[in-house]
């Protein structure tokens, strides 16, 4: 049997404030990205018309293609390859004007056919796939979204709220949000297009992220009752540690996965497999170094039963007489019967 | 706690029912004949998992209740009886296994698998097929309410454009005819500018035609659609436009036809629509059969009308020019589309025999794709299924060694039952569909992982194999369950809150979740059961 990572003793919460930083150096860059110029939506939210065509002739590139669509009247189209250097997606959005009419889109598609047939020859391309979107169903779509996000971060805080307890709860959903807010920020970063899949993406990450902390505070709350007088920073460092083999391992496989798909899934997955392998490191970094701290400043705020978190932040070499002075507050008779241990002997 | 026979059984039991639910099998189905109308027996092939159109090709349409001309008041309704019509037409449309489905906002969904032209598939859709035979102007009506409308429109600011025809109201601009035109005693308006309308108007031959030239049909449109127009309109007549349209001189001209408000039959008293090829002029034409009633009713109707001229319109179109009635007619009549293909016959025909559509159907939302795109999807989604598949058995097995292995044949029956579960709630597999499947793998390992981590802690405080692998098994389950209800509640939250897409990805979680639950915690837990009965004296476990 080998194990990686097996009794490691890792500081993981000493490194948290350098851990809020990276993720402020992740976030407010990519937000501010975001004001300046909006996010690329895909046509599924914009609405409009959108071709792709096959070219049968490797000398067409992109610049023939725009030469043929300005030749038939339309300007402005977006060019752009997809995949095989022969595959080539074509946009033209629907002015805010035209409120999403479908003769505008029977029309755009018929112009660019003809602009095609005349520009590079009615032999020489072939349309593999037509969309034409009314703008309101993606409006609806996007509300319909960030509704279904809502909702279920409070579904989560519910659960948790009955099966540990409340500050296990906000601190899990605000990790979440963490990870939702570095994932809007990377796919600025990465100018992907925001499409249905990638929704779909960033509605997996939640689940996948959630998953992951509710793992680390299952632990937090058996170590709670295993180790009654110890310190917390010490409790959730220890469960970090015991639970990372798991987190290695799972965390392994699935970017296995993942990285298959991004790199031989093709072009419609591709988006889907970098936001998840993305949200794998998000998800994997929040358990750790944002679920944590905030579980450990709620308790210090709002102290639970024991009072653990009012002791929170002593420094580990300096704890047992802190502990036991703590602990003599509280219940004298028990301090005295079982001296706390800095670390779990076992 | 269950014996290990029991747990085989259930194993092989659920093992049993996931392969039914996702083996292709034919059935014998009795289904209506549409050419011979007789019930035959027909083997239909039922594929359990139907593949999105991203990967088998097709067309897809959204249609909405088009509210633009006014707004419709019961759209659910509306749209009810849209999707009975619709399901009708594209049964006989020839895609196999259309779907035709509502969905939420009044609107409907279509998918048609396979198909390859999206425009033919959009007419047969969209077309209202609102048949109505309606007799023309024959008083000359709306010809002497012309100086009327003039004057209403002028009162209500509009302007002509000044360059704007000839002066007189309605010019004869076939000439010959005196005897109409003696009717025509609308008073020639001196100034130009307040016959906005009048002058694009020419009288044709028939009473009740009327030319207008093609660049102003925008123009009369316009004027159509204003209060002052409507209300000076006379009573029990309408416009409508025509399908055909005359060339004379160097200009353009569209016919535009006044009829009768009321219609003497409308098409759905038809019973019987073929489409065929005249063979005298060689146009197409489809004939149709009315039912008895519509027939007695036609023949009433027609018989009382004799030698005026008879419109046939079909969504709010006049079809080519009306025909004069000679003689009653029965149950029996045709519609002629000149040198239009026969295919447009033949869809035209469809549409009629069922039914026409009770509103107009906008489409908001249309997808066509090609069928070598979706093979190529297919292709690469598969392969990078595999190979990531592949990794997770590679990684389990060296980590893990023969309980890694277990953990594997676990997940080759988590595969079976996800897609079977998949099946069980008529899932259509899409190309994110299939990456989320293949990630589950990825995840689904998750409970194995936890379990095992769990066995190796309490192996290393010193338990015995048996021990270690009944606590591992216990104290993993909490984290198991807690982490899995939570990320299935967010997703059953993503199902009753979003559509289409979403609700598909989270149906998938949702089964996936179940189906690595049963697989991680029962099967697993099996497999180990059986080894140490086997193996009672075991001391060192491969994990």
């Amino acid at each position: 049997m080998f194990r990686l990572f097996a009794n490691a003793r890792y500081d993981f919460i000493k490194w948290r404030k350098w851990a809020y930083g990276l993720s402020a150096l992740l976030i407010v860059p990519g937000f501010v990205w975001l004001l300046i110029s909006p996010p690329n939506y895909s046509i599924e939210f914009t609405g409009g018309t959108q071709v792709q065509i096959a070219t049968l002739d490797h000398a067409i590139g992109a610049a023939q293609i725009r030469a043929a669509l300005d030749a038939g009247g339309l300007h402005g189209a977006e060019i752009s390859s997809y995949g095989a250097d022969t595959a080539f997606m074509i946009r033209a959005r629907l002015g805010e004007t035209n409120s999403g009419t479908q003769q505008a889109s029977d029309s755009t598609m018929r112009a660019v056919r003809s602009s095609f047939d005349r520009g590079l020859g009615p032999t020489k391309y072939k349309v593999m796939k037509y969309e034409g979107i009314d703008g309101k169903v993606g409006k609806e779509l996007q509300g319909k979204a960030f509704l279904a996000i809502f909702f279920s971060f409070f579904v989560t805080l519910a659960y948790l709220a009955i099966r540990f307890e409340w500050r296990f709860g906000t601190a899990a959903v605000l990790a979440t949000a963490h990870d939702i807010l570095t994932t809007i920020a990377f796919i600025k970063y990465m100018n992907l297009e925001i499409s249905l899949v990638v929704v779909g993406a960033v509605l997996t990450m939640v689940g996948y992220s959630l998953n992951d902390t509710i793992i680390i505070f299952d632990r937090v709350r058996e170590n709670l009752r295993k180790f009654r007088r110890q310190n917390l920073y010490d409790v959730v460092n220890l469960s970090i540690n015991e639970t990372l083999p798991r987190s290695i391992l799972t965390h392994g496989t699935t970017f296995a996965t993942t990285a298959a798909l991004a790199i031989l899934g093709g072009e419609v997955i591709r988006p889907f497999a970098l936001v998840m392998a993305f949200a794998i490191f998000t998800g994997t970094f929040s358990s750790i170094y944002i679920a944590a701290p905030i579980l450990m400043y709620i308790e210090k705020r709002w102290p639970g039963e024991d009072a653990r978190g009012a002791r929170i932040l002593t420094s580990p070499m300096a704890m047992p007489a802190a502990g036991a002075a703590a602990a003599s507050a509280t219940q004298p008779k028990a301090a005295k019967a079982a001296p706390p241990t800095p670390s779990p002997a076992r | 706690m269950k014996t290990i026979r029991n747990r085989l059984i259930l194993i092989g039991a659920l093992f049993l029912v996931a392969v039914y639910a996702i083996v292709p099998r034919s059935t014998q189905v009795k289904q209506l004949d549409p050419k011979s109308g007789q019930m035959v027996v027909v083997t239909e092939r039922l594929v359990p998992i139907t593949l999105g159109l991203d990967l088998q090709g097709g067309v897809h349409l959204d249609l909405e209740v088009d509210q633009s001309q006014g707004p419709v008041p019961d759209c659910k309704d509306a749209i009810e009886r849209s999707e009975k019509v619709v399901r009708t037409r594209l049964n006989e449309f020839g895609t196999l296994e259309p779907v035709v489905q509502t969905t939420g906002n009044c609107r409907l969904n279509v998918e048609l698998p396979g198909e390859s032209d999206p425009e033919r598939a959009k007419r047969i859709v969209q077309q209202q097929a609102h048949l109505e035979f309606r007799i023309t102007d024959m008083k000359n009506l709306f010809r002497d309410a012309l100086p009327g409308i003039d004057k209403a429109l002028h009162d209500a600011g509009v302007r002509g454009t000044g360059n704007a025809g000839p002066s007189n109201t309605v010019s004869q601009l076939f000439g010959a005819d005196s005897s109409k035109k003696k009717g025509a005693k609308a008073a020639p308006d001196t100034t130009n500018n307040s016959a906005v309308f009048s002058s694009v108007l020419f009288q044709g031959q028939l009473p009740g035609e009327y030319l207008v030239p093609v660049e102003q049909t925008h123009l009369v449109d316009s004027l159509r659609k204003m209060t002052a127009f409507q209300t000076a309109m006379p009573r029990g007549i309408d416009l409508f436009w025509s399908t055909d349209s005359v060339v004379r001189g160097a200009r353009e001209y569209k016919y535009l036809y006044a009829v009768e408000s009321k219609a003497m039959l409308t098409g759905d008293e038809l019973e019987k629509a073929t489409a065929r090829r005249d063979p005298v002029n060689n146009h197409s034409v489809v004939q149709f059969d009315l039912s008895r009633r519509g027939g007695r009713l036609f023949a009433d109707a027609t018989g009382r009308h004799v030698r005026d001229y008879m419109a046939i319109i079909l969504d709010t179109l006049v079809q080519g020019q009306p025909p004069i009635i000679n003689d009653q007619i029965g149950a029996h009549g045709q519609i002629d589309l000149q040198s239009k293909p026969l295919a447009d016959a033949q869809d035209l025909a469809l549409v009629l025999r069922a039914g026409a559509l009770p509103v107009r159907l906008a489409i908001v939302d249309e997808q066509s794709i090609g069928p070598t795109l979706g093979a190529d999807a297919i292709h690469d989604g598969i392969r990078a299924g595999a190979v990531g598949v592949a990794l997770v058995i590679l990684i389990m097995g060296i980590y893990y060694r023969l309980s890694g292995l277990l953990a594997v044949a676990a997940l080759a029956l988590y595969v079976l039952f996800t897609l079977a579960g998949l099946a069980i709630f008529g899932f259509t597999l899409t190309l994110p569909g299939l990456a989320g499947l293949a990630l589950s793998v990825g995840i689904a390992v998750d409970a194995n992982v936890l379990i095992f981590e769990r066995i190796r802690e309490e192996l290393q405080h010193g338990k015995s194999v048996r021990l270690a692998i009944d606590e591992g098994f216990k104290h993993a389950m909490s984290a198991i369950v807690d982490s899995n209800v939570s990320t299935a509640l967010t997703a059953a939250i993503l199902y009753l809150v979003g559509t289409g897409p979403v609700q598909g990805f989270a149906i998938t979680l949702i089964v996936g979740i179940a189906a690595s639950m049963i697989t991680a915690i029962f099967v697993v837990r099996t497999f180990y059961m059986i080894w140490l009965q086997r193996r009672p004296d075991m001391t060192t476990v491969s994990i």
